[in-house]
């Protein structure tokens, strides 16, 4: 039997508070090197809530944040961020005053370990629609365009984590078809991926496991076939 | 008005309108990106001009002073960002405004305790001390042009790394999204504090080179600091191109309305300014 890949990000005991409201009441949650994970739940749940914590946007008042085996509780989030982590926020958080071609320019960089697999060329080979927009101002764009454009910048970063939260909010079925085209070819590529997103079907065939979060605990962590066949635990707490 | 002395105006004005840009550049920057009035920033300026004084006073060179002065600056800019303004960007425009208020009355101490009330000045470098004669009575000073030249040079240069350069580009980033910034692995409080240092070098910068031209005086950073707000009000907040135009229109204003209209120069700008924001009440180039 060969070693199990590297933890890339581990948080445990979570405990996050937005002022008075405790909003994550000790979640344990982690991702191995290469893993793709799906983390499912109602609106309001604590999602985004839990990848904002792992990434330092917001401190969490009990638990640690490891990645890659170091203490990075504490660590201010462009330090967690440059161990190889990329994010894609609910949103998109596109730069109202920058172009496309800009957005791509400043997130490029090498890797943790110093790959430079992902280029601006191979993203504009991946989305070809940002070829053609390469001028516009990030306001400008669909959200379909949004989107492909704060995947293409994550992948500038080469990283070896993808964390995409709500990766096809809002977005017409087509694009969507897109999208999850795409998010296949990242996972083929080797790099591990945290996905959010209300498609339970789509979800739980890209995944190798899946999670669900309901009111800021997990309440399910495995594989998921078992999901699959078990739609009273998908009724009960994602909905569908 | 002779054609000769329009030329010198028009030259005097456009090196006081370059000298407001580095000025106003960082006031609307340090605004625009990160939120925060600095009405400090005009005691940078004043600070900047005392500390070249000093240091031309005690080596006898120029070029040593401004250096110094823009260094002293940056680093003081620097830890002013760290320790104090740093802790200002979610609070309001309120608490903005006493602490930096606050720091002028720190620097006007200072500066008293330091090097005392008098108005002092320092000679223009030999090398430059003359001028180019236009005619029997007009002149164009070699400093000033040098001046004018840096000055110009320093400008170009901003916009180039604004516009153009990787760190330019997150700067402009943070000012629509600082946690999308960081989430891109870029330390944001990092590069806001070297922002930050910057203005107040360019800041410290305008009042070294300014030195032999005017006076060293206390409270020539509350004069500045007043012009600097017209400038970018006028240029529309947070905008760099704003601030430029902004300046040239001021500089060459305040120049003119000192040989046109002497009784009415120091109401000049603002009536300019008022007249601006009739037309566009965000100012020249407002931000989208
Ligand atoms: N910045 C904030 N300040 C205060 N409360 C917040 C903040 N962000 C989220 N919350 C609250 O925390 C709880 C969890 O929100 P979170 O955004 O993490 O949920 P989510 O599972 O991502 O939901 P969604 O599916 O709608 O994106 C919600 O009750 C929300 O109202
Ligand atoms: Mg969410």
């Amino acid at each position: 039997m060969t070693a199990a890949p590297e933890v890339l990000v581990a948080g445990k005991g979570l405990h996050t508070y937005y002022g008075y409201s405790h909003v994550l009441h000790g979640v344990d949650f982690s991702v191995r090197a290469g893993e793709t994970v799906c983390l499912m739940g109602r609106n309001g749940m604590g999602k985004t809530t839990l990848l904002r914590t792992l990434l330092g946007h917001v401190r969490a008042r009990r638990g640690t944040v490891h990645v890659r085996g170091e203490d990075m509780t504490q660590a201010r989030t462009s330090r967690i961020i440059r161990k190889g982590i990329a994010y894609v926020p609910e949103g998109r958080g596109i730069f109202a005053n920058l172009t496309v071609r800009e957005h791509l320019v400043m997130a490029a960089r090498p890797g943790f370990d110093g790959r430079n697999e992902w280029t601006i060329e191979r993203v504009l080979a991946s989305f070809p629609r940002l070829s053609e927009r390469l001028t516009s101002q990030g306001t400008n764009l669909s959200g379909g365009e949004q989107q492909m454009l704060a995947i293409g910048r994550a992948l500038l970063t080469n990283p070896d984590l993808l964390i995409l939260d709500e990766a096809t909010e809002g977005l017409a079925p087509l694009i969507r078809q897109q999208i999850w085209f795409v998010v296949h070819d990242i996972k083929e590529t080797g790099i591990a991926t945290i996905i959010v997103d209300k498609n339970v079907d789509v979800l739980l065939d890209l995944s190798d496991r899946a999670t669900i979060m309901v009111k800021g605990e997990i309440v399910y962590d495995g594989d998921c076939d078992t999901l699959r066949h078990s739609p009273d635990i998908l009724n009960t707490h994602v909905g569908i | 008005m002779s054609l000769s002395l329009f030329l010198v105006q028009v030259f005097n004005g456009l090196q006081y309108g370059l000298i407001l840009f580095l000025i106003a550049s960082g006031l609307t920057l340090i605004f625009g990106i990160m939120g925060i009035i600095n009405l400090a920033h005009g005691a940078f300026y004043m600070l900047g001009a005392y500390v070249a004084f000093g240091i031309a006073q005690s080596s006898g060179s120029l070029v040593l002073a401004v250096l110094g002065a823009v260094a002293t600056m940056a680093a003081l800019g620097f830890v002013i960002e760290r320790v104090l303004i740093g802790r200002l960007y979610n609070r309001n425009h309120l608490d903005q405004v006493l602490i930096t208020f606050g720091l002028i009355l720190v620097f006007d101490e200072a500066q008293r305790i330091i090097w005392g009330s008098d108005v002092h000045s320092v000679a223009i470098p030999p090398a430059l001390s003359s001028s180019f004669q236009v005619s029997d009575i007009m002149a164009f000073s070699y400093y000033r042009i040098f001046v004018t030249v840096v000055c110009a040079v320093l400008a170009v240069t901003m916009a180039l790394v604004i516009q153009k350069t990787k760190l330019g580009m997150w700067i402009r980033a943070g000012a629509s999204n600082r946690e999308m910034v960081s989430s891109l692995g870029v330390d944001i409080n990092m590069l806001f504090a070297l922002v930050f240092a910057a203005g107040a070098a360019l800041t410290g910068f305008a009042g070294a080179i300014s030195v032999p031209l005017t006076s060293v005086s206390p409270g020539m950073g509350d004069a500045i600091i007043i012009i600097s707000f017209v400038v970018v009000v006028i240029g529309g907040v947070g905008s760099i191109k704003g601030a430029f135009f902004g300046a040239l229109l001021i500089g060459l204003a305040d120049t003119f309305g000192r040989v046109l209209l002497p009784q009415f120069s120091s109401f000049l700008v603002y009536a300019i300014m008022a007249g601006v924001l009739l037309w566009r009440p965000q100012g020249l180039f407002a931000r989208a």
